[in-house]
């Protein structure tokens, strides 16, 4: 449920007048955004977790510092990139951060895999928890750069230029990462999906 | 003009965003309606993007908001004492 500019807005004011308790019911809507987004960067459910308490209370410290121009779930998933890249920072170092640099330079191969005997799947088949399973996987082990976009876009669903604001980045850079987190997903997910069709088709798609 | 499968992937992520513009769309539909490889990868493109939505495929611990807000109450109390002290 999204609340409105307006009622997010008075809110927030009367939490910096004095009302602070009323902080509970404005990080209510993003507290999973909010850990999502630290499970992104530092991939374990403990330092997620820990992390998305530290990024809330941070949020709630420097509230008055929010001007209105940016989206407050934007702004507070700016904080929790933030938490999560420093404590990245202190468990492994700047290692994992310049190898991603590299890989993004890098002119992979991007591309889907193709799918024979496709149809499009039931949806009873997404209900698959194998799936669910393998695709919690799948984005886990997306490189960095690519994983964090992908959250950010097609799980916590901000656009494109609230994610670049979010991250640092340029939209293009959005673009680009999200396109080859997408077609990554996809080639690594067929096994998954193929197995799930029940039936041949036509070449033209007509029914045998 | 006829696009290859390869230029229709190239362009798949901003085809599902629906940020292409009109004339390319026309031409990766058209390019879709006979190309069942291409329409096999969009749809499995589409369906894991479904997929990814749905709160159920990530997740959050158990009990985890209880904690987030004990938490918050802990520290929204002790920013009352302080501004108390003042």
């Amino acid at each position: 449920m999204e609340m409105t500019g307006t009622t997010e807005a008075g809110l927030i004011a009367r939490i910096l007048a004095g009302e602070k308790e009323l902080f509970h019911e404005l990080i209510r809507p993003y507290e999973r955004m909010v850990y999502l987004t630290l499970f992104s960067i530092v991939r374990n459910e403990t330092e997620a977790e820990d992390g998305a308490q530290e990024a809330v209370i941070s949020a709630y410290r420097h509230l008055a510092s929010f001007r209105g121009d940016a989206k407050f779930s934007t702004w507070l998933t700016t904080i929790a990139i933030n938490e999560g890249r420093k404590r990245l920072r202190k468990t492994k170092g700047a290692v994992e951060d310049s190898i991603e640099e590299k890989e993004e330079s890098h002119e992979g191969d991007y591309t889907p895999a193709p799918l024979t005997d496709w149809r499009e799947i039931p949806l009873e088949a997404l209900e698959r928890k194998e799936l669910r399973e393998a695709l919690r996987v799948a984005v886990t082990e997306l490189p960095g750069i690519y994983r964090q976009v992908f959250t950010l876009r097609d799980l916590e669903e901000l656009n494109i230029e609230e994610t670049a604001q979010a991250l640092g980045i340029t939209t293009g850079a959005v673009k680009v990462r999200l396109h080859r987190a997408r077609l990554m997903l996809q080639k690594r997910l067929v096994p998954y999906l193929k197995t799930t069709a029940p039936a041949r088709r036509g070449f033209f798609g007509r029914a045998l | 003009m006829k696009l290859e499968c390869k230029h229709v992937w190239q362009h798949i992520s901003e085809y599902i965003d629906g940020s292409v513009d009109a004339k390319l769309r026309e031409d990766i539909e058209r390019h879709l309606e006979h190309c069942e490889i291409c329409s096999a990868i969009l749809d499995s493109t589409r369906n894991i993007l479904i997929l990814t939505a749905d709160n159920r495929t990530f997740e959050l611990p158990v009990g985890y908001s209880e904690r987030l807000h004990k938490r918050l109450a802990k520290e929204l109390e002790s920013s009352e004492q302080n501004s108390d002290d003042k």
